[in-house]
């Protein structure tokens, strides 16, 4: 499928799942779908009918509140059925608003506590290593989320061991829970930062498939150091009245008739 | 031999047969004792630095693909420094993470006060799966080491990483979960767990001169809990008095009473620390100063005994 078309699924998809229970984290799960809807068109070597598989690919999504826009890359990649997405955080759900591992099938990490997904992704990437399996690991944290210090002592690590097979991909929307980012605690200059960490750094507009694409076909074409693709996105990308709302929009409504207004967009 | 090394010398033996097992240190791997490891294991040994939380969240995502972590550092640093990871990456996540905490509560002497942690134990009880072990001696720890590789679930232990004296013999077994019953008697029920095992013998022997007669148990899994071994030594002497290097808060005592509050309603008292900060010292002064001797656990016998 086309990734334009298929991030627009993805975006009508994350709605439902959110509007199944009428709020949630809205503006963090929008603002990541162009980078899923490459990475599981063009990327990811996994397999829906065996999400275990050794030999695969994986995502850590550190920043585990965007769970529901990674459902309904999973429901569509037929990893479960979509109708899955209408159980988000109803008791005994498989899909609780932030990730884990056991839960969902397509789910390769436990993450929400903020700050822990990018270690936990070192390990996978050393246990690949260890088990002689050449697939890549995939961390998607947000830019506020680097304000954990947790996250430095893994990029530490990630450039010390030479983890050339993991990509970080920050999702710089520009806005945590208080406000904005520059305004709560400047994390820039981000380039500088992983650069003089020891990573191979690149920023591209988050929301343009093609640069996308092409930063992780560059990244991949580097070895020897770790990878960080910083994303310059728009929180709430994709619906008018999202994109506009400030930083409320981190945990909103979705309402019946803002629900109908999205997929009106979306259309 | 010191316990650290029969540690590294047990782990070096089981990673031959068992390519799984990882160890992860920050920046203790010569003092906790797994330095050797790293030359005759290299790719299966980790030291991330100073980084604890990078450390316990390095061993999920190995546990995830089927590794089995050991990490390491000074017990508070293993345990409360990094209660969330170990909280939301490993227990929530029910990944087999072998979390390690050397020198717990007074065994850290003259690091104290900042090193030294009496609610190591009452940390991990707390989290759901995560069995905790108090280890006694070099021959326990050595003897569990096996089962410790091939237990389902996350689980942390303590014990003193120069220790050499020892109380069990090369014919003990180990029996994850169960209590280990060292003496029979009638008139008061000692449970005692990790290094106050030894100091529970000699006051038992004490106190059998002084013609009571101590029911002893040895625990080294504090969680699970032996619940009917405490529960039927309960109710032979209907008094227990627990025996911890740990606060009294959270630990063994907590454990015990949580039981026989339920189901053998029991006089007890505790030999704990009772609520005191951390301080630098001699072992043999910090164990007086916190009320941990022989001595005190015969004062407190007697008191049970004579308040029946």
């Amino acid at each position: 499928m086309d990734t334009v078309l298929f991030s627009k699924e993805i975006r009508r998809n994350t709605l439902r799942c959110l509007h199944s229970q009428g709020s949630g984290h809205v503006g963090g799960s929008l603002s990541i779908v162009d980078l899923l809807a490459v990475l599981y068109s063009r990327h990811m070597h996994v397999d829906p009918t065996n999400p275990k598989m050794d030999d695969r690919d994986k995502l850590v999504l550190s920043k585990g509140h965007a769970g529901p826009a990674l459902y309904a890359t999973l429901a569509l990649k037929g990893f479960f059925p979509l109708e899955w997405l209408d159980t988000l955080n109803k008791l005994g759900t498989r899909l609780p608003s932030h990730v884990n591992i056991n839960l969902t099938p397509g789910v390769d990490m436990t993450a929400g506590s903020l700050g822990q997904g990018f270690s936990c992704a070192c390990g996978l990437a050393i246990a690949d290593r260890v088990r002689g399996i050449n697939r890549y690991v995939y961390v998607i944290t947000g830019e506020g989320e680097l304000q954990e210090g947790q996250n430095w002592e893994a990029a530490m690590l990630a450039a010390d061991k030479h983890l050339d097979h993991m990509i970080v991909f920050v999702d710089s929307n520009k806005m945590q829970i208080d406000g904005y980012t520059r305004d709560v605690m400047d994390v820039e200059d981000l380039v500088a930062k992983f650069k003089a960490f020891g990573f191979d750094t690149q920023r591209i507009n988050g929301h343009d498939h093609k640069a996308i694409d092409d930063a992780i076909c560059r990244a991949k074409a580097v070895s020897g150091k770790p990878h960080c693709i910083i994303m310059d996105t728009i929180k709430g990308k994709g619906v008018s009245f999202y994109e506009t709302m400030g930083a409320g929009v981190h945990s909103t409504t979705v309402t019946d008739e803002q629900y109908a207004a999205a997929l009106e967009e979306l259309k | 031999m010191e316990l650290r090394k029969e540690y590294a010398g047990e782990l070096s033996r089981l990673m031959k047969q068992n390519d799984k097992i990882f160890i992860l240190d920050a920046d203790l791997a010569g003092a906790g004792g797994t330095k050797p490891l790293y030359a005759e294991f290299p790719d299966r040994c980790l030291n991330v630095g100073v980084a604890e939380a990078n450390m316990a969240c390095v061993a999920v995502g190995l546990a995830s693909c089927g590794f089995v972590p050991f990490i390491h550092s000074f017990a508070p640093f293993s345990t409360r420094r990094i209660f969330d990871q170990i909280a939301v990456s490993v227990s929530y996540s029910e990944q087999n993470v072998r979390i390690v905490g050397f020198d717990p509560g007074v065994h850290t002497t003259y690091n104290g006060g900042t090193h030294m942690t009496f609610e190591d134990m009452a940390c991990m009880r707390a989290l759901c799966n995560v069995a905790v072990l108090d280890i006694t001696d070099g021959v326990q720890l050595r003897k569990a080491l096996p089962y410790i590789v091939q237990h389902n679930g996350p689980m942390y232990m303590r014990f003193v990483r120069k220790q050499t004296d020892t109380l069990f013999g090369e014919d003990y077994v180990f029996r994850f979960g169960k209590a280990e019953h060292l003496r029979s008697g009638e008139d008061v029920t000692i449970v005692a767990s990790g290094t106050m095992l030894f100091d529970a013998v000699k006051a038992a022997e004490r106190l059998a001169v002084n013609g009571i007669s101590v029911d002893l148990l040895g625990i080294h899994t504090v969680k699970p809990l032996d619940e009917e071994a405490i529960l039927a030594s309960a109710r032979k002497t209907r008094c227990v008095l627990t025996v911890e290097n740990h606060s009294i808060h959270g630990g063994l005592y907590s454990a015990v009473t949580e039981v026989l509050s339920a189901k053998v309603p029991t006089l007890c008292d505790a030999v704990a620390v009772r609520d005191r900060l951390t301080q630098v010292g001699k072992l043999d002064d910090l164990k007086r100063d916190y009320g941990l001797t022989a001595d005190d656990i015969c004062r407190r016998a007697l008191a049970l005994v004579a308040s029946k």
